[in-house]
């Protein structure tokens, strides 16, 4: 997929030099970036690549002067954008190179757009911004912009508001409002970081096609190497605010120099072989089940009908193996997962071995609970903020068991270690660790209780990848060591690649396709997931 | 509130919020004002007495602030309790020991019938702010107003909290029909006209300080409710709490360990905003007269007092000096604990 670069023949587009970016003052000052220097030429597509934190986003608002100025500061470095220099210049050159020169979509659609406004009037904003005049000549840009994004048909969706489009939809609303003064550059901010994987594929060849139409540069920031590797023709490494590596992709990718680039590159979860199930008797079996969520009108609160979170689902789950549910936002896999914990009304019968769960009081429940347990995605909401490690690990045990302190605390102490952290953390509380640290407390709450089976609710989804790959061998260590039967639950196509034997594709409640991973995930038999299996591992739009 | 200072035991959050709470100085003033008016007052008989606080009588001591002695124990005639006021029992004790006074020599119910001037008297070196329109020393009824003032306004606020608390969290944390209903019978509750309802209790029962403070609670418990209940509705599918849930952990358990903490931020801030409004609620009855008893001294009855006698102005400047005072300091106070769980300012040192 290497593009050669050729020689430029006149100065390259954007120069970035020795750029530094520094929050707050003194003491308590934050060097987002310090002393980064790229250059990106006409037509050329360059990709930041980096974890959370790294100052890829600082760097790409800097370049428009859109950081919270005079917080923000830069102590050294330049930027020029065809010949004029950037960094301190004036509001009114400032002004045309923003949403001019230069376009800008974000990570967040729904927040970048106005709600009140139709997107005929938001996309004309931008046109009137930058010297266009009169309703005549802006409306039939406006309906020649939504085309060339993907809305064919333009003319009926002008009086559209946001909230009536789609995630993916907007993205394009904002791609339309970026490129309608054919800028010279496109800066694009994790433009698909919140869409799901086939949005995200469809977004990702639109650019690629707009790019070659208008013979646009491209100044593409994202976390994901895959993506990286997609769209751009060079990619710059960052970390803690440097630019580590940069390169062609298909060099640095294939041949990475630095170790942290070595690190992400391996760092993309890969399969591994399974060993055999413990035993092939299901531990728990839910059959024909029925998560709906009413839909009331009216003063007497009549039912009119249902939204079916979960419609008809069925699995079985073996201990020692992992059943992976995918889907995208909305195709009722949270949903499904609170059902079968019995957090969530649900319909149809879940049996636990072999006993029947579905009708149980609370209170017969309650043994049964520490049996079943759960992770949940965000390692930051998922723990109790005033509660010492030692009682949030040991509260399920207090439920439970009747333990003296000095047992439980060795409990404790063993789950933690169990899931690789120092038992000697118990008297900190959550907000003292990383993202990853915290997934692994959740991790051990749940584990303390030795459950047969975990539920686990995209426990890597908020982790940069490299701590998603700690993350994911941490959990199958476990699965071989105490023969848990997991219910993965992932967006991430290439996770459940590597955590899942079974997989089981959702979408709107019910299930498309399941069986052995190895089968749904190469050669899918149902055009839906064909298509979502396309998006997710080669970007493909189908 | 000393405790805290030490910082030892609190965990980050909470230093961090003391820290804030100090740096509002009008309000960490105030705090403590309010603190040394409370406890000063609480040894009222102390300050303000007409016995005296110990008496030493042929060698032997007496304790009359907490004691009756009868005449007889220093030599008088009568077998009933000494008035220590009276010249002639005075005489008796001086002659053959010594006495210690409180600073001010006279209790809430003293009349002084040594009046230079029909009362109400002004401020004179005897009596320091001047006698109400029975000759009763006002310096005392203050000290004991303020004691009765701030007793109530605490006791109502604890009670009405604990209450509201325990009602919002049943609400929030149930929801659906639970909430409903609860929900629509507060509004009902709270449409219901106080001021009527007080009048027709204190026309039935005599009102007292305990059947007043229960009367008022009927209303006040629900000054909290909102709050609490929106953090409880909040928080109730924070994951945490689900992940409780799947933990097994009882309804009530959670309700106190994972959910309260997060309420109690909310109702912490108000508390301040509860005691005040006890004891505005209890000088406003007392003004109209339907409060405590006749005789007892509260702010609202010297302020009513100071309106039925305006030819006397050191009686309302006294009533009016020292309800804006302690409202104003309970209002700081609240400010200051505003401050200390904003977490906008959470950033401070």
């Amino acid at each position: 997929m290497s593009r050669d670069v050729k020689p430029p023949p006149t100065p390259p587009l954007l120069v970035v030099e020795n750029l530094a970016v520094t929050f707050g003052q003194g003491a308590s000052a934050v060097q987002a970036v310090r002393g980064i220097s790229f250059t990106l030429e006409r037509g050329e597509s360059l990709a930041l690549v980096g974890e959370s934190g790294s100052g890829k986003s600082a760097t790409a608002l800097s370049i428009l002067q859109l950081l919270p100025y005079p917080k923000a500061h830069h102590p050294k470095g330049r930027i020029r954008f065809k010949g004029h220099d950037l960094l301190g210049a004036n509001e009114k050159t400032l002004r045309s190179v923003r949403g001019g020169r230069i376009g800008m979509v974000f990570q967040e659609p729904m927040s970048s757009l106005n709600p009140l406004h139709a997107i005929e009037r938001q996309i004309g904003e931008a046109l009137t911004a930058h010297g266009a005049q009169g309703n005549a000549g802006i409306k039939p840009r406006v309906i020649e912009l939504l085309r060339k994004v993907g809305f064919p048909d333009a003319e009926q969706r002008l009086g559209a508001l946001p909230h009536e489009l789609s995630g993916g939809q907007r993205q394009r609303v904002m791609l339309a409002m970026a490129l309608a003064n054919t800028p010279d550059l496109l800066i694009a901010d994790e433009p698909t970081t919140a869409l799901d994987v086939t949005i995200q594929a469809q977004i990702l060849a639109l650019l690629r096609e707009l790019r070659a139409q208008m013979g646009l540069s491209l100044l593409f920031i994202t976390h994901d190497l895959a993506i990286a590797r997609a769209i751009a023709d060079r990619v710059c490494v960052m970390k803690d605010g440097q630019i580590i590596e940069q390169g062609s992709v298909a060099e640095v990718l294939s041949n990475p120099k630095h170790d942290y680039t070595r690190q992400l590159v391996q760092a993309q979860p890969k399969p591994q072989a399974r060993s055999a199930a413990v035993s092939d008797t299901p531990v728990m079996i839910a059959e024909n089940l029925k998560c709906w969520f009413p839909i009331r009108r009216g003063i007497i609160r009549r039912t009119v009908g249902h939204i079916k979170a979960v419609d008809g689902v069925s699995l079985s789950l073996k201990p020692g193996r992992t059943l992976g549910v995918v889907g995208e936002s909305g195709s009722g896999k949270s949903a499904l997962a609170l059902a079968l914990l019995r957090l969530a009304e649900s319909e149809g019968a879940i049996t636990f071995e072999g006993q029947r769960i579905d009708g149980l009081k609370p209170a017969a429940m309650r043994p049964l609970r520490r049996q079943i347990q759960i992770v949940f995605q965000d390692p930051f909401g998922s723990l109790s903020p005033r509660l010492s490690i030692r009682e949030i690990v040991g509260e399920g045990l207090s439920v439970h068991d009747k333990l003296s302190d000095v047992e439980r605390d060795a409990r404790v102490a063993e789950a933690l270690t169990d899931v690789g952290l120092d038992s000697a953390i118990m008297d900190r509380y959550p907000h003292e660790f990383s993202g990853g640290q915290r997934q692994r407390i959740a991790i051990a709450r749940a584990l303390v209780l030795r459950p047969k089976v975990l539920v686990l609710d995209e426990p890597t989804s908020a982790l940069d990848v490299s701590v998603q790959a700690q993350l994911i061998d941490l959990l199958r260590a476990l699965q071989t060591k105490y023969g848990m039967a997991y219910l993965f639950i992932s967006h991430d196509l290439r996770v459940i690649r590597a955590m899942a034997d079974d997989v089981m594709v959702m979408k709107d409640g019910t299930v498309q396709e399941s069986g052995p991973a190895a089968t749904v995930l190469n050669a899918p038999t149902q055009a839906y997931t064909q298509a979502l299996m396309a998006a997710a591992f080669e970007l493909k739009a189908v | 509130m000393a405790e805290g200072a030490t910082n030892h035991w609190l965990s980050p959050l909470n230093r961090r919020r003391w820290a804030n709470f100090k740096a509002n100085r009008r309000g960490y003033v105030s705090a403590w004002l309010l603190v040394v008016l409370f406890v000063l007052t609480l040894f009222a008989e102390f300050l303000a007495n007409d016995k005296p606080i110990i008496v030493v009588f042929r060698g032997e001591v007496f304790a009359p602030v907490v004691k009756d002695y009868p005449e007889t124990a220093f030599g008088g005639a009568f077998d009933t309790a000494a008035d220590y006021r009276d010249k002639y029992v005075r005489e008796l004790i001086e002659a053959n020991g010594w006495m210690l006074w409180p600073p001010v020599r006279f209790s809430f119910d003293t009349v002084n019938f040594d009046l230079p001037v029909p009362a109400p008297a002004p401020p004179s070196a005897v009596n320091w702010l001047g006698t109400d329109d029975q000759g009763r020393d006002v310096m005392a009824r203050l000290i004991y107003g303020l004691r009765l003032s701030l007793l109530f306004g605490l006791i109502l606020a604890a009670v009405s909290s604990v209450v509201g608390i325990a009602a919002g969290a049943v609400q929030g944390y149930f929801g659906g029909w639970v909430d409903l209903l609860f929900q629509r019978a507060i509004e009902i509750w709270s449409g219901m006209p106080q001021l009527f309802i007080l009048i027709i209790v204190s026309a039935v029962i005599a009102p007292g300080f305990w059947t007043l403070l229960g009367v008022l609670l009927l209303f006040s418990w629900t000054a909290l409710v909102a709050v609490v209940r929106a953090e409880f509705l909040r928080a109730r599918n924070f994951d945490y709490v689900r992940a409780a849930r799947a933990l097994g952990v009882p309804d009530v358990t959670i309700m106190t360990r994972h959910v309260l903490p997060n309420a109690m931020v909310a109702a912490l801030t108000y508390l301040p905003f509860v005691v005040s409004g006890a004891i505005a609620a209890l000088t406003s009855l007392d003004f109209l007269g339907l409060g405590l008893p006749p005789g007892s001294a509260s702010l609202g009855e010297l302020l009513r007092q100071g309106k039925e006698n305006l030819q006397a102005p050191w009686l309302a400047f006294t009533g009016f000096t020292a309800i804006a005072v302690l409202l104003t300091l309970l209002v700081f106070v609240g400010e200051a604990v505003r401050d200390a769980f904003d977490a906008r300012k959470a950033t401070q040192p």
